[in-house]
């Protein structure tokens, strides 16, 4: 077992959570926000992670290097609204153990 | 007032395949869908995309599934009201339910089987704060009266094909055609996207990019909107009209006031026995419910279906003796005259 590294998301209410996420899962951020609730089932993730609702739309707080943005996730955020510079979907990034400290804050439901 | 044995809010997967196990039990039905097309989110959001875990199918497109599932229940002829959103519901006296539309349609069943997915279809509507006081005073979400449009100044907003191809349509219509996108690129079909940078060099298709819509102007109707480029000052575009198009996202609407139990933006249900709701006679089925361990995926819709239509029977006809039969033995009669049915073994002596 890869050990889980540790992620702080900011709710949509502006509650912070440090959880820890496996990186041995295929896991995505917009899951493991949905594993641990952290936004009612039906705000998030609605298309399933196919970076086509921009639901999981999230503000990176920290300065990782994240993986580079493919041209569905790019063109999802130029039509999505609430949009950021660090702007990203959460269903494109993967945990990885290079996301360990990672801090992001979900972006409001539209 | 359209008539039949079960009613079926929602024309996804769930909802057309329960056609197909109601008809075996000899049972019609109905189909509403706030979509023009029969399918749900697999035509409408996905339709080129693969599914991996349909049984028997190593790989299949959302849309080919969609498809298979129209032509495997053609034979029992559901009856379709399509880009008709499900509004309110009436119990009737005689323990029937009347669904009516947003346009006004009537349909009465004895069973309404709920298979609404993530909820109807909605235009998003961009965040701006005054948008829903010009809502239908010149701000449209979706297109339906073009002519509506005839010598007027339009602005449209969005990236994706619906903006590129009614900027199109409406260049030939509108007095002057205006669309803004956030980005220089745009997510279209090629074709659509060529049309419109000739469009553009003709003079034919104002476009603003990148750019953003910040605010509407107007009394009592648009009369212009807040531009908002990078690096530089916001002015006013005088205009007609403002019509975002933004895609569409789901909500749950009004079955949600329907008196049914809510938990999680879905709709609680009886999962040791028949997928039945709160309410006798209502049933939920496939992604728009909800019960302890229950996955979103279509071939548990399938399952919850087919338990659901079992159960109707026996809400519609208490008395009748019926047990399951296999498809392969009983064959399959259709509303239409058809039969399907194994072929009889051959019997041949040997001399």
């Amino acid at each position: 077992m890869n050990p889980d590294v540790k992620i702080k998301i900011t709710d949509r209410d502006g509650v912070l959570h440090e959880v820890d996420a496996p990186t041995d899962m295929a896991m995505n951020l917009m899951e493991v926000v949905r594993s641990y609730e952290l936004a009612p089932e039906g705000t998030i993730g609605i298309c399933g992670g196919m970076a086509m609702c921009a639901s999981c739309q999230c503000y990176v707080k920290s300065d990782h290097e994240l993986p580079e943005m493919g041209i569905d996730e790019d063109m999802m955020l130029a039509e999505a609204f609430h949009v950021e510079d660090n702007s990203r979907l959460g269903c494109q990034i993967q945990i990885t153990p290079e996301m360990d400290g990672l801090e992001v804050e979900l972006a409001p439901e539209s | 007032m359209i008539t039949t044995d079960i009613l079926i809010i929602g024309a996804g997967p769930t909802g057309l395949f329960t056609v197909f196990e109601a008809g075996l039990l000899k049972l019609r039905c109905h189909l509403i869908d706030a979509l023009p097309q029969a399918g749900g989110q697999c035509s409408e959001i996905y339709p080129k995309k693969p599914i991996y875990d349909i049984p028997a199918y190593p790989e299949i497109l959302a849309g080919d599934l969609t498809g298979k599932l129209t032509e495997q229940i053609k034979q029992f002829e559901p009856g379709f009201t399509l880009g008709e959103r499900a509004e309110t519901i009436d119990k009737q006296e005689d323990g029937s339910f009347i669904v009516t539309t947003n346009k006004g349609t009537k349909h009465q069943a004895p069973v309404v089987a709920i298979a609404g997915g993530l909820g109807s279809f909605e235009p998003r509507k961009p965040p701006i704060p005054n948008i829903a006081n010009f809502e239908d005073k010149g701000v449209e979400y979706m297109i339906r009266e073009p002519e509506l449009y005839r010598d007027k100044n339009v602005v449209i907003a969005g990236g994706g094909d619906s903006a590129l191809d009614w900027s199109i349509f409406l260049s030939d219509v509108a007095k002057s055609v205006t669309l803004v996108h956030r980005r220089n690129e745009f997510r279209g079909a090629l074709d659509s996207v060529d049309k419109v940078q000739e469009l553009k060099n003709e003079g034919k298709v104002n476009l603003i990019t990148p750019a953003e819509i910040k605010g509407i102007t107007g009394e009592n109707h648009v009369t212009g909107v807040v531009i908002s480029k990078k690096d530089e000052e916001e002015y006013v575009l005088e205009t007609d009209h403002f019509i975002p198009l933004f895609g569409l996202s789901p909500k749950l609407g009004p079955i949600a006031n329907w008196g049914l139990e809510i938990e999680k933006n879905a709709i609680k249900v009886n999962n040791a026995l028949d997928y039945q709701t709160n309410i006798p006679g209502i049933y939920a089925i496939g992604d728009v419910n909800t019960y302890p361990g229950k996955l979103k995926l279509i071939l548990c819709g399938f399952h919850e279906a087919t338990l659901m239509c079992q159960s109707a029977f026996k809400l519609i006809f208490p008395d009748k003796k019926y047990v399951m039969k296999y498809t392969t033995v009983g064959g399959i009669d259709g509303f239409d005259g058809t039969r399907k049915e194994a072929p009889k073994a051959v019997v041949k002596k040997i001399e």
